[in-house]
């Protein structure tokens, strides 16, 4: 079966002052239908960056393409123009933004909001497409959405403004739902709640969702895979279970033990020390070099090829290289033995 | 909303209170009279004039009788010209005035607005640098300079316009120009800056998420929120166009209520400079309460109107 989407050594660079920024630096990644894709990663890796390249979001200038492609429907989205673009952006590929109290427009009222994109792709009449937005608000667990459709965001708490955003992004059935950070501007409560959602939404509309984050406890109960992404580069993929407990690349490790643990030991959450790579600079060889405990010499200058540890699991690394000593996971990335759901 | 609006009026009135009361006084304090001049009446005439214009009776008595007369719109009789009360030269020059504010307002509105909006979506191209060249001159040119280069150019250069006088629509072109210019040139920058803002924010990119083109993102989303800065700058600009028709007018010779203040002030004509200035409070009082309004018209997350109640 050919695949939903195939982003294959996508690069994004920024023109500034201070030299080019090369926010994403050779990308591969694939999303199957109906699948959850978590890319996970500190601040600054380039997961934003990603996520909106793949609507052609991405401010350009300064940024642009530095290479790679974007395969949807058998079609490279990279060459595609802006007026093409409109055509499959809100229809096709939708996004959610991290903060839903800057993300709506403050002076158009909710249902005016969902409506756009309904008269735009689906060419709706204003009552229709109104009637619908009435439709997406109840769907999304808004209550009262008769009255609701017609008040203003400051009118909605935050996290029922990230479920009026989740209704503006489903409005046209979209084959790929972006969520980038969709919870981390919210309370932990309403986090959970909106997780929830997106995952009920999922397995009503079967629309495939790619969930960018940078807390790993997220991905455990929301995704079925996973892309750990640093400096710009995917360094670890493999399905959740393999991410979990099966981890292989040193910065997976890192991530994993700077996560609460649910068996509550009061042991330190142990961040990784120093911090990303300035990429403007970016290092030749490994991207996490400067941070690992593990790094060798081969490290600093070369990057490390992908293994493929299974069908799904590949991770960068010079340790999986037969000439490098053994390392086992620390214990602290060990998600203790238990299941790491609720 | 009514009980809102009541509460406004309530503001004004005690406004004008304080501006009657402190008008009133400053005037008393003011050095000469109304009737010192460089031709020396007698004592006698003097005293016999401050008779007739109740100048001798106490100063409670003065200050009571003008705040109540003033709140009746009578401002007492000119102490220039005889026979003429204050109230009938308001009603004279005001309509003149009023015209050539309105059209410099509605100048400065609708010019500043569209060059801010082009230099902001041109956004360091050719008609950004060419909307700020604009705005930069606007600013730093005063009005009585651009008044004068207009009436150089448009008038005597290319006999296009009139300059004096106040008689036509063609009449008012040159001086609504001039009155517009700073206030423009302030509104462009400002819209210039606020576009920008609001052309960078995160609801702009959901726009364009939806698939909606450059054109509907730029104006239905982005216009709305860009124009607020504008509208709160409505009461200002109306402070603006006021103080600088008093030197516009002067110079176009324009019989308005400008130029008449000016008159009256360098004629102590007290009544006259009283009156005026109640005037122009009232109305910059009243403007300022229908920005308000035009405010929360524009951003519903303003409750002017109490929707709601709250
Ligand atoms: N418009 C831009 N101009 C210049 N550099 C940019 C621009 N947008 C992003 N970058 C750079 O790209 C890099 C990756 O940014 P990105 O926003 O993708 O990170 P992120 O992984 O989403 O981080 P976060 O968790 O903070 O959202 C950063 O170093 C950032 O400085
Ligand atoms: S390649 Fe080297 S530096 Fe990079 S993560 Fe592996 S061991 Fe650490
Ligand atoms: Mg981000």
């Amino acid at each position: 079966m050919s695949k939903l989407l195939e982003v294959k050594d996508l690069s994004i660079a920024f023109d500034t002052y201070g030299g080019e920024v090369q926010a994403v630096r050779g990308v591969t990644f694939d999303l199957d239908e109906k699948e959850t894709l978590a890319i996970v990663g500190e601040s600054g890796s380039g997961k934003s960056v990603t996520a909106q390249s793949l609507m052609r979001l991405v401010p350009m200038p300064p940024g642009k393409f530095a290479g790679g492609s974007i395969v949807f429907n058998e079609e490279d989205l990279v060459e595609k123009s802006d007026k093409q673009m409109e055509g499959i952006r809100g229809k096709d590929i939708s996004m959610i933004f991290q903060d839903p109290m800057t993300s709506l427009n403050p002076t158009m009222p909710i249902g005016k909001q969902i409506s756009e994109g309904l008269i735009k792709h689906q060419n709706m009449s204003k009552k229709a497409a109104h009637n619908r937005g009435i439709e997406l608000l109840k769907l999304v667990g808004i209550p009262n959405p008769e009255r609701r459709i017609d008040q203003y965001p400051h009118e909605y708490s935050g996290g029922m403004r990230q479920r009026a955003m989740i209704a503006i992004a489903l409005a046209c059935n979209p084959k790929i739902l972006i969520a980038d950070e969709p919870t981390t501007a919210l309370d932990v409560t309403i986090q959970a709640q909106i997780l929830d959602l997106m995952r009920d939404v999922q397995e009503e509309t079967g629309t495939a969702i790619i969930l960018i984050t940078h807390d790993l406890g997220v991905v455990a109960n929301a995704a079925n895979r996973v892309a750990v992404m640093y400096g710009g580069k995917i360094v670890e993929t493999g399905n959740v279970n393999e991410i979990f407990y099966n981890p292989k690349h040193p910065y997976t490790w890192g991530l994993l033990s700077s996560m609460p643990k649910i068996d509550g030991d009061d042991e330190e959450l142990l961040a990784i020390p120093g911090s990303p790579p300035d990429l403007a600079d970016p290092p030749k060889g490994c991207p996490f070099a400067a941070r690992c405990p593990y790094a060798m010499k081969v490290c600093e200058n070369h990057m490390p090829e992908y293994t493929h540890l299974s069908e799904t699991q590949q991770t960068a690394c010079w340790l999986l290289d037969e000439r490098a000593p053994d390392v086992e996971a620390p214990e602290s990335a060990m998600v203790g033995g238990t299941k790491v759901h609720e | 909303m009514a009980k809102y609006l009541l509460k406004r009026l309530a503001y004004i009135i005690v406004s004008l209170f304080f501006i009657i009361t402190i008008t009133f006084f400053l005037m008393q304090a003011a050095p000469g009279g109304p009737f010192a001049s460089e031709k020396k009446l007698t004592p006698a005439l003097e005293e016999q004039m401050n008779e007739a214009y109740g100048l001798n009776d106490p100063l409670y008595e003065q200050y009571f009788n003008y705040l109540v007369n003033a709140f009746t719109f009578d401002f007492g009789p000119s102490f220039k010209y005889v026979g003429q009360d204050v109230i009938e030269i308001i009603t004279r020059s005001f309509p003149y005035s009023l015209i050539l504010g309105i059209e410099s307002i509605l100048i400065a509105l609708s010019i500043g607005v569209l060059l801010g909006v082009i230099a902001a979506v041109k956004h360091n191209k050719f008609g950004d640098y060419t909307a700020m060249v604009i705005a930069v001159l606007g600013i730093s040119v005063p009005s009585f300079i651009m008044a004068t280069v207009l009436q150089y150019i448009f008038a005597i250069k290319l006999g296009a316009l009139p300059v004096a006088r106040f008689e036509s629509f063609a009449h008012t072109i040159l001086p609504a120009i001039a009155l517009a210019t700073t206030p423009l040139a302030f509104i462009a920058r400002l819209m210039r800056s606020s576009m920008l803002d609001v052309l960078n924010s995160d609801y702009i990119k959901t726009a364009k998420s939806k698939g909606l083109g450059q054109r509907v993102v730029t104006y239905k989303h982005g216009l709305r929120n860009a124009i607020l800065p504008v509208v709160s700058y409505l009461g200002p600009l109306v402070v603006s166009i006021l103080t600088g028709s008093f030197i516009i007018e002067s110079i176009f010779g324009i019989p308005g209520l400008g130029s008449e203040f000016v008159v009256s002030v360098t004629n102590r004509d007290y009544t006259v400079i009283m009156g005026t200035t109640v005037f122009f409070s009232v109305l910059l009082l009243v403007s300022i309460l229908l920005v308000d309004l035009l405010y929360g018209l524009v951003d519903p997350r303003i409750k002017v109107a109490g929707k709601g109640g709250k």
